[in-house]
């Protein structure tokens, strides 16, 4: 013992002093055998459970035998009277969690504790037991839970309370039989038991918006002592207000004056409980938000870091959507840029930033120049999307911000942040025609010591689209060559692609470009050799400096518009099948797949039993195109430009399931019915469908192919074939019987009857709409994409789409009525936004471009307005995109 | 919708980073080796601010994390991002507190590990399945520091001293009523 002393501020020393030094699994075990002596001795007894407890909160595990043998020894210490040791007990037994026939073992003593004079027993025996317990157990003990909840000791009635909440999941029919009890406990006069009993009455309600309603009514004009509970009924009136919307006649909320009237509680919990449910009401206006913002203010100077960090944290969410609201904190806000927890100075940088006007802008980028050094990377990169949005806001300002940005990148940082400022100076010089010279050059400066080979590429491949068209692209080669001979493989051969792009478009620079991209020809590497003697033919390197024409420049520049899991798939194909012909890169299917989730939609339809689904694994795409230009009937119509998902038009369970799909050709469409026979004593022979297309006038049938025999349980496809205008989005309403013949059969041989009977089976009408004419096909940068369509034929229009459901729902609608592909993730509406745009893109009927932004508005009363803007390289197809949303 | 304010964990970490107890309410850290990982960044991302007078609070993997020290002991209490700090401040007070009064002011790692026992039945009466029991101090502290022997059984079995402790206790009891 005296050796501590000897050096008692050693670390290893103070390890010396812990009581679980050395300890080890098996002789822990071993002493638990102490639990069995005749004569308990209680407190070596609570020693040895303090060590197991320790074990397992380190992280170490019991084997099955090991907790069984630890759970019936511990048992066996209910016959103490020690509170201590039996506190323990209780520990031990939940952290053992033991399994069901364990359990029956400890009931009996836990049953017992439940019923005890000792109320701290009671409490503990009723939190342990309905942890461990299960339905069967809850029955019987039900009884005694009842009157534990309106126990009038508040720590016996708050455990079986919390006890309930925690049963509700798994019992909920037993929990709910309690209401009556909690109920009476909601009016508790100790304030933790009304907080547990408050939120059990909640759960077992939540279903019932008119009880929750009603729930709320009555506290929020009666007194809840509780600030947990006060809490807690914040969240449930916020929730009623969000289900009953607001009153648009008088502009009242219901409830609002109780939330404001929190905001003047004694408790801090409270107040920021209210503030925040204001500030997140939906359309919450500023004569509402303005006392919130008030509190959150006072809290912005509070001495505790956890009263700022709400506050600024709740504030920098209200700057999102009501920045005018929050600029009355500015200058509490500006103090906290050098508040000691960088996590507040960070948010506050971050409101400051969304708040500030354009005269602010300067003296703030000059502050954050000098908090930037002594914070983290994440920090910095949410510093740095605000100052992206902030430029955005005010371009005029971009000198300054592009500077800083320019700063910053300089300095040491991880990759993700180094990205994020990148991608925030490619956004300013993309949007900021002004900012696009000092932008490149800082980017060329970045890449001349920049660690981060992907950072390289991206910025090589951005350089080469946009470094042509400045003013003087001369300046830019020196950077991109100096790659070529520095960097790694996969720089120098992006270097080498934008020395090309040079190259391409300006003439003047090609002598020179050839002489670099020859000087390449000669490097170690397969790709970057490659690459050099690709575009030295294309550009014409052989020495004739010629005017480079459009399709060279369409290959340097043009945008993969093919999905690259289709390309995948398509060369995967090719390499199976060995073939004397080059990849045909047209082969590859353009559409964009949603298949996963028409499986998944498909096998849900099936009645249960049938062994393959209707339509098997949906073939798609190229699989269609080979299935139908192996019918000979068929093989004529061309290439096939779209395949529809498949369409139901039977019920599920029905005799017969059959769904369509349908192809689209240039002059054809070809209707695929996908059959499948669900009565085991039955063939079907000599299957077809009639059509009536009496409703689709500009469609004239041209053949069909029936289906020879359709046994039990295994599909098959009759076809029939239409022809129609050529390249015209011809639409129509299409009638459909199924003809064939039924044979019996024995189930128990499976030979068929010789005679059949003719019987026909009506299926449902399916149309051909426009958006069957339009392929997905999505754009990687819209803008880029919509600025070099042109204006040409552009159409704009503007329609009233009458009160819809939300603006999510109309803008959804419109998307499927084109059947475009939603871009860059604006199909997305977040709630509670009044307006908002959409971008669409997608292949027309004759392989025509088109591409569409929506913009959308909403107003009080639901009614939705929109405008629409085509692009597309053909009028006509304009003018046809107008008319299908006018018809729909 | 859950809205019921809930707690995911609480940690009581030495100034090494290392467990000295710690409670996991939630599924978002399903192993050990999650557990570990957890501390160890929610260790790295604090331990060098100074959260010795006030409660101080940052956000970690979308979690809110409030936390104070004193000595060589770290507490930590973790909640949902969703979550109101403030009343995670208050279960972290209450634990701050109540270790304070149990350990009788030797707040530090040694005693703690001493009197692991009641550091753990402390963490077990202020949050259970990760619902709030209890954020008073004294009410923590009074119900893990009962008496030790059960006042219930009958007084032959209490020694002459125990036996007058409760008898005090039921006198006052009284007398409050």
């Amino acid at each position: 013992m005296a050796q501590p002393f000897l050096k008692k501020d050693d670390d290893r020393d103070d390890e010396e002093y812990s009581p679980f030094l050395g300890i080890e699994k098996g002789a822990v075990l071993q002493d638990a055998r102490v639990f069995n002596d005749p004569q308990l001795d209680a407190r070596r007894c609570s020693q040895v459970i303090t060590k197991l407890l320790y074990l397992l909160n380190q992280g170490e595990t019991f084997t099955k035998i090991e907790a069984t043998e630890v759970f019936f020894s511990v048992t066996k210490l209910f016959q103490s009277k020690d509170i201590g040791l039996r506190r323990m007990v209780y520990l031990m037994i939940k952290e053992l969690s033991p399994c069901a026939d364990e359990v029956i073992i400890v009931t009996s003593s836990l049953m017992k504790d439940m019923n005890s004079r000792t109320d701290m027993y009671r409490a503990n025996a009723i939190r342990v037991l309905c942890r461990i317990t299960d339905g069967t157990l809850l029955t019987q003990i039900e009884r005694y839970l009842k009157q534990a909840i309106v126990d009038k000791n508040p720590v016996v009635a708050s455990a079986a309370l919390v006890s309930g909440i925690h049963l509700l999941q798994t019992n909920p029919e037993i929990v709910k039989r309690w209401s009556n009890e909690v109920q009476e406990a909601v009016q508790s006069r100790a304030a933790l038991v009304q907080f547990h009993a408050l939120a059990l009455l909640h759960q077992i309600r939540q279903n019932d918006r008119l009880a929750v309603s009603k729930l709320v009514t009555s506290l929020t004009k009666g007194t809840v002592r509780s600030p947990l509970a006060q809490c807690l009924l914040i969240r449930y009136t916020s929730q009623v207000i969000r289900e009953s919307g607001v009153n648009t006649q008088s502009g009242d909320r219901p409830f609002y004056d109780y939330l404001e009237g929190c905001l003047r509680h004694k408790a801090e919990m409270v107040i920021f409980e209210a503030a925040r449910a204001i500030t997140e009401l939906s359309g919450v206006t500023t004569r509402e938000l303005t006392p919130a913002i008030t509190v959150l203010q006072l809290f912005l100077s509070s001495s505790k870091p956890v009263l700022r960090f709400a506050a600024v944290r709740t504030l920098n969410k209200v700057a999102m959507s009501h920045p005018m609201a929050v600029t009355n904190c500015n200058i509490d806000m500006e103090s906290l840029i050098s508040d000691q927890n960088r996590s507040i100075a960070t948010l506050a940088i971050t409101t400051l930033l969304k708040t500030g006007n354009e005269s602010s802008v300067d003296r703030l980028m000059k502050q954050i120049t000098n908090f930037m050094s002594d914070i983290a990377d994440e920090f910095k990169i949410v510093v740095v999307e605000a100052i992206r949005s902030l430029c955005l806001k005010f371009p005029l300002k971009y000198r300054s911000l592009m500077n800083f940005l320019s700063n910053i990148l300089r300095e040491e940082g991880g990759f993700e942040y180094k990205k994020a400022i990148v991608d925030s100076i490619v956004i300013l010089i993309r949007d900021i025609p002004d900012a696009k010279e000092s932008g490149l050059l800082h980017l060329c400066e970045f890449i001349e010591d920049c660690e981060f080979t992907y950072l390289s590429t991206q910025i090589l491949h951005f350089l080469g689209n946009e470094g042509p068209k400045t003013s003087d692209p001369s300046k830019y080669i020196r950077y991109i060559y100096n790659r070529v001979i520095l960097e790694n493989a996969t720089v120098r051969a992006s270097a080498v692609s934008t020395l090309a792009k040079f190259g391409a478009m300006i003439d003047s620079l090609k002598p020179r470009i050839f002489i670099l991209l020859r000087r390449c020809l000669f490097d170690n590497d397969d790709e970057v050799r490659d690459r050099a003697t690709l575009y030295l033919n294309t550009l014409g390197g052989d020495g004739s400096v010629v005017e480079t024409d459009k399709d060279v420049k369409e290959f340097l520049f043009g945008s993969l518009d093919i999905p690259l899991t289709n390309m995948e798939t398509s060369l995967k194909n090719y390499i199976q099948n060995p073939s004397e012909e080059p990849f045909e890169i047209n082969s590859v299917p353009r559409e964009v797949k949603s298949q996963p989730l028409a499986e998944k939609k498909a096998p849900g339809k099936k009645p249960t039993g049938l062994g393959t689904p209707l339509t098997g694994p949906t073939p798609v795409g190229d699989t269609y195109e080979r299935l139908l230009s192996s019918i000979p009937e068929f093989a004529s119509f061309g290439k096939l430009f779209k395949s529809s998902g498949p369409v139901e038009l039977t019920e599920a369970e029905t005799e017969y399931a059959v769904n369509v799909i349908k192809h689209i050709f240039d002059r054809h469409v070809v209707f695929q019915y996908n059959c499948s026979n669900t009565i085991p004593e039955q063939l079907l022979e000599n299957v077809f469908v009639i059509v009536d297309a009496s409703e689709a006038e500009e469609f004239s049938e041209v053949g069909s192919k029936p289906l020879k025999t359709l046994p039990y349980d295994t599909p098959g496809q009759t076809f029939v074939a239409f022809e129609k205008p050529e390249g015209f989005p011809s639409v129509g309403k299409f009638s459909n019987v199924l003809r064939f013949a039924v044979k019996e059969v024995d189930p128990s041989t499976g030979e068929a009857e010789d005679d059949g009977v003719e019987d026909e089976y009506q299926l449902e009408d399916f149309e051909v709409v426009a958006a069957d004419y339009m392929v997905k096909v999505g754009v990687s940068n819209f803008r880029n994409a919509w600025e070099s369509m042109g204006p040409d034929f552009e159409r704009i229009d503007e329609y009233g789409l009458g009160p819809r459901e939300s603006l999510a729902e109309s803008v959804n609608a419109v998307i499927s009525l084109l059947g475009m592909q939603p871009c860059e993730g604006t199909e997305v509406v977040p709630s509670n936004s009044r307006s908002h745009s959409c971008l669409l893109s997608g292949v027309y009927i004759g392989n025509v471009k088109v591409l569409v932004r929506l913009s959308f508005g909403i107003d009080a009363s639901k009614e939705v307005a929109m405008k629409l803007a085509v692009r597309s390289e053909d009028e006509n197809v304009s003018d046809a995109i107008h008319v299908i949303v006018a018809g729909g | 919708m859950e809205t019921c304010p809930s707690v995911k964990n609480i940690l009581l970490l030495d100034s090494e980073g290392k467990r000295i107890a710690v409670k996991y309410y939630s599924d978002d850290w399903p192993t050990n080796n999650a557990k570990e990982a957890f501390e160890k960044a929610v260790f790295n991302k604090t331990q060098k601010t100074n959260a010795r007078t006030e409660a101080e609070i940052t956000m970690l993997e979308n979690n809110i994390l409030v936390y104070k020290f004193v000595q060589d002991l770290y507490f930590y209490v973790t909640g949902g991002e969703d979550e109101n700090e403030i009343i995670l401040a208050a279960v972290l007070q209450g634990f701050f507190d109540a270790v304070g009064i149990l350990l009788r002011g030797n707040v530090d790692k040694r005693e703690a590990l001493e009197n692991l026992d009641l550091i753990l039945l402390c963490i077990d009466e202020i949050v259970d399945g990760g619902i709030i029991l209890e954020t008073d101090a004294n009410s923590i502290a009074t119900k893990v520091a009962s008496n030790s022997v059960d006042a219930g059984a009958p007084l032959s079995e209490q020694t002459i001293s125990q036996a007058l402790a409760t008898a005090r206790e039921h006198l006052a009891r009284s007398l409050l009523k």
